[in-house]
């Protein structure tokens, strides 16, 4: 049963609109909050009036830096990176970036409440705005923390100078990458209640105990005082990973009004205030020798991040152990912008990362002759390079070569321009995909309820990944009982404590305190003697016991210094390009995935095709555009900040590869939900140059760079 | 009737958006969706009336548009999304407002929003904007797919007001932004559109509209054309030419026609018309592709009708 293609146990509830989602629950006497954002970049506010508002029907207060409680440390006391972000608390009348929250309106009702913010009038003095990332490069500065807390800054090994120095051939290319904002469904939303001195938060969160934990000590409450409720997320893509200003705000706001109050995020709102993918500029280049043998890499990668937080996109990471090469250099550097913080976007540091690598390396077998995957072989990594360790499990050889076959690789004719469907020119790229492997301490508790069900309960969640569905899987494989006898509950920090669900490591750390949680629950009515398959010997030992419960806990070990852990994957594109319009759409992709082992095929095909997706809108339409004067943000809408729409993706084949890893953790299972996305845009992007000749190092690759 | 003060609801796909962004503020809506103007039949002499009420999609798929104006129905169908053409309306499609992001955030500067405030797009983000018929004060592309379609058919606009009821040619009815980019057709203050006539057209039986645009679907145009070829023996005998995507108002390139007709239907005679009909246009930072492109655009919507002998 673990792996087979079962249905979303919450489908029907979503198909019904009765799935429900943070903004919507029933609140008595809620209060509606709608948060006022900067029109300038930089600068301070001189004034801000807010008599018109506050006198508007409805309105029962405007929250400013003039009369917003003093929270601890200027409201930076929760700050603890990466995770906990510094915020916009109406802590000062700074302005760092265009559209950060500056006042809150509080009101009977939504309409009121956005009509009043309409009313506040602000009146700034204004400075010059840090705003173009290239014109800013040469300020660039190293970044010198740990990446992810874990991963050092630089790296080096070998001699990457005399490496290159002695190179048959080098390839040189700056790779660009835009901001790019996450744009998930559904928008951010908090509803804040206070019950006393206890505040429970309805909040759409990739990270229920980070919330919780972030805004005790941004407010200074104890956190036992603070619950934390999030029953199903519509999209996140990392952007609810942290708790941003409207959550805390929101908590503020209910304390102000002693009323419960919602804020629901605009659209335009969702740009700037709660993170995106910074602008990456990445200088790659490689040494090769006439036999196509890498013999040195270096990567240099400047990101953005804002003027108060540092930020770093880790697109070097990949770099450093993708590939069997001796010399190999990176670096991480910072450019500072007046914009809203960058935060974690689906593959952070991979997805951009790859971009750069896969693109550098296709123009290396260009300059070589050697085909593409030819290259990737000759060149591939038995073990961890960076670390001499071995991989706990790597499919990847079987991934080129089953993702090649079933895409008809062989058909390629190696000359650009070479191919055609009728007038249009057809290209076919591929790249290496890659994602760490990662795992966090996690927990689940398992009942016996006395209708002879079991309830499981984690404190993880429901991004629209599967969730609720493969823990359903695994508690009812491990007690041996029917899905249908097992209500798997998620999304409540009156839960036991689960990570945040980011890094594609919900299922490889939850789901192995959920498989311990049911194993310790089957063995507890096993040593009572029952069965736990048998219903009605279940419903007596209730009957007799009261219901019982089973703790079940899981953390990494040993294995995480003994083995390198990632999960690897082979990506083949067919872009059709109109040679005189430029128009370039994607028509099939092929993805082969080494995974561990699956725990859903249908759920996870849906994170791969999903991850495929975004890489396609990484690759040919995603920018948000910032006015290079006010650094508002521009396109801040669905209709000008494209997305792929069906009429973009065509086929999306994907290959699950058996693999056995028996050490990455006690289920043996590595993360889907963002390797899918690495690897993409750079096979698109050489696919482009495939079909045209145009090699496009900046993305997105749109038909007036070809 | 509608005063600037108020505003009448068609099918609101316009409006309503713009009102949530503050941009639309009417003190008063007029729902007119109940008019009987849901109509689209023939007119004694050929023409085809298409009333103001009509869905879009409806128009799109109605057999006398289909078989007698593709281009018009292929235009419709070009734009937005299913959803959005079953709520449009052809009143409210001539009236759609501008896809510019600086008209649409109230917080920058807009000369057709606002006028005098200046204009955000002109040094700004400009990628998506005119190349013809600009001014100092607006670059603003008009939206519209449909429009457009009309405008190469010689389409009249039928409105009626406090005064009795006029016709307007297609081509006059939209307006220039010039040094009033405030005022973006010819209608009165308490005027209503009820209803567009196609006139006989016969050739347009041979018309198309390309659209080219950064995705696949519901995405406006960085260029389009809406062209019909009257072709006798390998010679143009009429033609009709108008652009999208790249003006600021529904753009009827007659230059273009005027070098296609009596010409041979060759590659060389669409480039030289295609060249003509951008002679005009002035690029800004970000949008200097779409000079060459809707050339291209043109000379594709071409060869297309051509081939279609």
């Amino acid at each position: 049963m673990i792996g087979d293609a079962v249905d979303r146990v919450d489908g029907l509830l979503k198909v019904t609109g009765r799935a429900r989602y943070s903004a919507e629950w029933p609140i008595d006497h809620l209060a509606y909050g709608v948060i006022v954002t900067s029109s300038i970049a930089c600068g301070t506010i001189t004034s801000i009036d807010t008599r018109a508002a506050a006198d508007a029907d409805g309105v029962i207060d405007v929250l400013t830096a003039g009369n917003a409680p003093r929270l601890p440390q200027n409201g930076r006391a929760g700050v603890n990176p990466p995770a906990g972000r510094v915020l916009s608390l109406l802590q000062s009348s700074d302005v760092r970036y265009n559209g950060e929250p500056i006042a809150v309106v509080i009101a009977d009702t939504f309409e009121q409440a956005t009509h009043a913010a309409s009313l506040v009038r602000v009146k700034y003095r204004a400075e010059t705005p840090a705003l173009d990332m290239q014109q800013e490069l040469p300020h660039a500065r190293p970044y010198t923390q740990k990446i992810l807390g874990q991963f050092e800054p630089s790296s080096r090994r070998g001699d990457v100078e005399a490496a290159l120095g002695q190179a048959d051939v080098t390839v040189d290319g700056v790779y660009s990458t835009p901001l790019e904002t996450h744009n998930a469904l559904e928008p951010h939303a908090t509803i804040a209640a206070w019950d006393g001195d206890r505040l429970t938060l309805y909040d759409a969160t990739q990270y229920l105990y980070g919330v919780k934990r972030f805004v005790a000590k941004t407010l200074g409450i104890s956190e036992d005082r603070v619950r934390v409720v999030s029953k199903f997320v519509g999209g996140a893509f990392g952007s609810k990973g942290s708790a941003w200003s409207h959550v805390v705000l929101a908590a503020m706001a209910a304390q102000r009004v002693k009323r419960p109050v919602k804020i629901v995020l605009t659209r335009r709102q969702m740009f700037g205030p709660v993170g995106a993918r910074p602008y990456t500029v990445q200088h790659l280049v490689i040494g090769a020798r006439h036999d196509g043998m890498i013999t040195a890499i270096t990567q240099d990668v400047a990101s953005s991040t804002s003027t108060f937080e540092d930020w770093v996109e880790s697109s070097t990471l990949q770099t450093r152990m993708l590939y069997d090469v001796k010399n190999v250099q990176t670096s991480q550097r910072l450019v500072r912008l007046n914009l809203g913080t960058p935060t974690f976007n689906r593959g952070p540091g991979e997805s951009s990362g790859t971009f750069g690598l896969e693109s550098a390396l296709d123009e290396l077998a260009v300059a070589l002759r050697i085909d593409p995957i030819d290259l990737r072989l000759k060149n591939y990594a038995e073990r961890d390079p960076e670390r001499g360790r071995p991989f706990s499990s790597k499919s990847l050889r079987e991934c080129y070569a089953r993702a090649a076959e079933r895409f008809g690789w062989t058909r390629r004719n190696p000359m650009p321009r070479s191919m055609r469907d009728g007038e249009m020119l057809i290209g076919l790229g591929m790249s290496t995909a890659t994602y760490p492997a990662k795992r966090m301490p996690a927990s689940a508790v398992a009942r016996l309820m006395p209708d002879g069900t079991v309830r499981v309960q984690a404190a993880t969640h429901e991004l629209g990944t599967g969730t609720y569905t493969v823990m359903t899987q695994l508690a009812a494989s491990a007690l041996g009982i029917p899905r249908r006898r097992v209500q798997f509950e998620l999304g409540d920090t009156d839960y036991p404590e689960n990570p945040i669900s980011a890094g594609s490591m919900t299922a490889a750390s939850t789901g192995p305190a959920v498989d311990a949680a049911a194993r310790a629950l089957r063995d507890r009515i096993v040593a009572l003697g029952s069965d736990p398959a048998d219903l009605e010997s279940c419903q007596s030992l209730v009957a007799r016991h009261g219901p019982l419960d089973a703790h079940g806990n899981a953390r990494p070990g040993g294995e995480q210094q003994q083995y390198s852990m990632h999960a690897f994957g082979s990506v083949f594109v067919e872009v059709c390009v109109d040679p005189d319009l430029g128009e370039i759409r994607v028509a099939r992709v092929v993805g082969a995935y080494g995974v561990g082992r699956v725990l859903n095929a249908k759920t996870a095909r849906s994170q791969l095709a999903g991850g495929i997706v975004y890489g396609v809108a990484m690759a040919l339409h995603e920018q948000t555009a910032i006015d290079p004067r006010t650094g508002r943000y521009v396109n801040a809408d669905l209709s000008e900040y494209l997305v792929p729409v069906n009429a973009d993706v065509g086929p999306i084949d994907i290959i699950l590869l058996d693999e056995d890893d028996p050490h990455v953790d006690p289920i043996g299972v590595k993360g889907i939900g963002e390797i899918g996305t690495t690897g993409v845009a750079a096979a698109i992007a050489n696919a482009v140059y495939h079909a045209t000749g145009v090699r496009v190092r900046d993305l997105p690759v749109t038909l007036d760079k070809v | 009737m509608a005063s600037s003060a108020s505003r009448f609801l068609a099918g609101g796909t316009t409006l309503i958006d713009l009102m949530k962004l503050h941009v639309e503020q009417p003190r008063k809506v007029i729902d007119i969706s109940r008019l009987p103007l849901s109509d689209i039949h023939e007119l004694p002499g050929g023409s085809v009336r298409v009333g103001a009420m009509v869905r879009n999609s409806d128009m799109a798929h109605h057999d006398l548009i289909r078989s007698r104006y593709p281009v018009l129905s292929q235009a419709i169908l070009a734009g937005a999304s299913a959803q959005i053409r079953n709520m449009a309306t052809t009143g409210g499609n001539l009236l759609q407002r501008t896809r510019c992001s600086y008209f649409r955030d109230s917080a920058m500067p807009c000369n057709k929003r606002e006028p005098g405030s200046g204009c955000g797009a002109l040094d700004g983000i400009n990628r998506i904007h005119a190349v013809l018929g600009t001014s100092e004060h607006c670059i603003a592309t008009h939206a519209s797919d449909m429009c457009v379609a009309l405008a190469a058919l010689d389409a009249v606009v039928y409105l009626s007001g406090p005064d009795g009821g006029r016709r307007v040619r297609i081509t006059d009815f939209h307006v220039e932004p010039g040094d009033h980019p405030e005022r973006e057709t010819v209608m009165q203050p308490g005027e209503l559109i009820i209803a567009v006539d196609l006139p006989p057209l016969p050739f347009a039986v041979r018309s198309a509209y390309v659209k080219v645009r950064d995705r696949a679907s519901y995405a406006f145009a960085l260029a389009s054309a809406a062209v019909a070829l009257d072709l006798r023996d390998g010679t143009i005998r009429d033609a009709r030419v108008a652009l999208g995507g790249v003006a600021t108002k529904p753009w009827r390139a007659r230059e273009a026609e005027r070098l296609l007709i009596g010409h041979p239907c060759s590659k060389a005679t669409f480039r030289a018309a295609a060249d003509a009909a951008l002679a005009g246009a002035i690029p800004r930072r970000h949008n200097a592709f779409k000079v060459e492109l809707a050339k291209r655009t043109i000379v594709r919507a071409l060869t297309r009708v051509g081939a279609q002998a």
